[in-house]
């Protein structure tokens, strides 16, 4: 199971990041779990300035803006780990 | 062709009489969305496909370790080409204060960030012409580089708060951008959706607000009260923007309509930075991160320095 985390202080785009995620995981038939971290200490500490950012299995896929759809299809894709 | 589209939609559709305030405001309204939009989508799409943004994980990496003189120029000078929304002040104020960035720079990146931006500069040559939109950047440049001065001055250390000290901040790995041809348009497409998605509402109230100041308030009104001569009118500008918030492109349809009905030209720009860089809820956000005796000490330098360029601006104009 895939563990995606999206950074972000509760903007309205990290909202829109999350929901975008989880449609892609759905239409994948991925199963994922989503947190969001909105806790500043932890979005520093993957080294994220521009929220909303996207951690996928604890490695920072994206930073800054709400990510483009092929790009969270490839996140949701059961092999991408590599 | 603007206008052309412009006067068939006010007068000839609607049969509006152009010497009407209505007329006029309706003319002015349908021009402007018309011309700032076709500018918002086709800049934002070329500086999209030139990749002509600059993550601020990149400015930090750029600015820190610098000599005072070096990092605060770059700060400035990369703070108008970064486009942030305010929503990320925080995390930006924490990982400059991590890199050992100096709180005067941080400070004078603050207030270029929101003021200057390539789009805002390229629809200001577009609407007022080069000169203005020149004066306007200079005006910013200048305000980010010698607020920022001051502010270091004024030691804001002593209002951070403390968990900002303590924070540690990992490296971002970022992956590298998609250079090719379809990767840079699809880039650029997706900052077009993003950018007017967050926008096109300031821009819109923005053009509402000048419509009907071009429409309805009238020029002998303007220049009783609102010319070069009266020396309040400038810091009266600065006060009002400062509650006021809209993105620097919106305020362009503003003071469009001001300088039309002969509103003096310090007094617009005072106007137009106070609106752009000064705002309650980006106070609120940086609230997090610094207590208030920082945040007044920041709006009120921010204030006097906008006066003193309008009035400055008003002396030689």
């Amino acid at each position: 199971m895939k563990q995606i985390k999206v950074l972000g202080s509760g903007c309205r785009n990290c909202e829109i990041t999350a929901n975008v995620i989880a449609q892609a995981a759905r239409e994948a038939g991925t199963e994922v779990v989503i947190e969001k971290v909105t806790d500043i200490v932890e979005i520093m500490s993957y080294g994220v300035m521009s929220t909303p950012g996207v951690v996928v299995d604890g490695r920072l896929v994206h930073a800054g803006g709400i990510p483009a759809p092929e790009l969270v299809r490839t996140w949701v894709r059961e092999s991408v780990s590599e | 062709m603007f206008e052309a589209l412009a006067d068939a939609a006010a007068f000839g559709l609607l049969g509006l009489d152009p010497s009407t305030p209505a007329g006029a405001a309706v003319q002015f309204f349908v021009m402007d969305v018309a011309k700032i939009f076709v500018l918002l989508f086709v800049v934002i799409y070329v500086m999209g496909l030139l990749r002509a943004v600059v993550a601020p994980e990149r400015v930090r990496a750029f600015v820190r370790g610098r000599p005072d003189w070096q990092a605060r120029g770059l700060a400035v000078s990369l703070g108008a080409i970064t486009p942030f929304c305010s929503c990320s002040s925080v995390p930006l104020f924490i990982g400059f204060v991590e890199a050992g960035i100096p709180l005067g720079v941080t400070f004078s990146f603050l207030i270029a960030s929101p003021m200057i931006n390539e789009v805002a500069a390229i629809v200001l040559v577009g609407i007022l012409g080069w000169k203005l939109a020149a004066l306007y950047v200079l005006a910013g440049l200048f305000v980010a580089w010698t607020g920022g001065v001051i502010m270091k001055r004024l030691r804001p250390e002593r209002w951070v708060e403390d968990y900002v000290w303590k924070i540690r901040m990992g490296d971002a790995e970022l992956p590298a951008p998609d250079t090719s041809f379809a990767g840079r348009h699809r880039y650029a497409m997706g900052e077009v959706r993003e950018i007017v998605g967050r926008i096109w509402k300031w821009v819109l109230i923005g053009i509402g607000v000048g419509a009907l100041f071009h429409g309805f308030v009238p020029a002998a009104w303007v220049s009783e009260y609102l010319g070069g001569d009266n020396w309040y009118t400038v810091p009266a500008a600065v006060v009002l923007g400062i509650p006021l918030y809209s993105n620097a492109t919106g305020v362009i349809p503003v003071a469009e309509a001001m300088l039309g009905k002969g509103v003096a030209v310090g007094t617009t720009l005072a106007l137009m930075m106070s609106v752009a860089a000064l705002s309650l809820p980006e106070m609120l956000i940086l609230r997090k991160v610094i207590r208030w005796p920082a945040l007044a000490l920041f709006a009120s330098v921010l204030a006097i320095a906008f006066t003193l360029v309008g009035w400055g601006f008003n002396a030689i104009a």
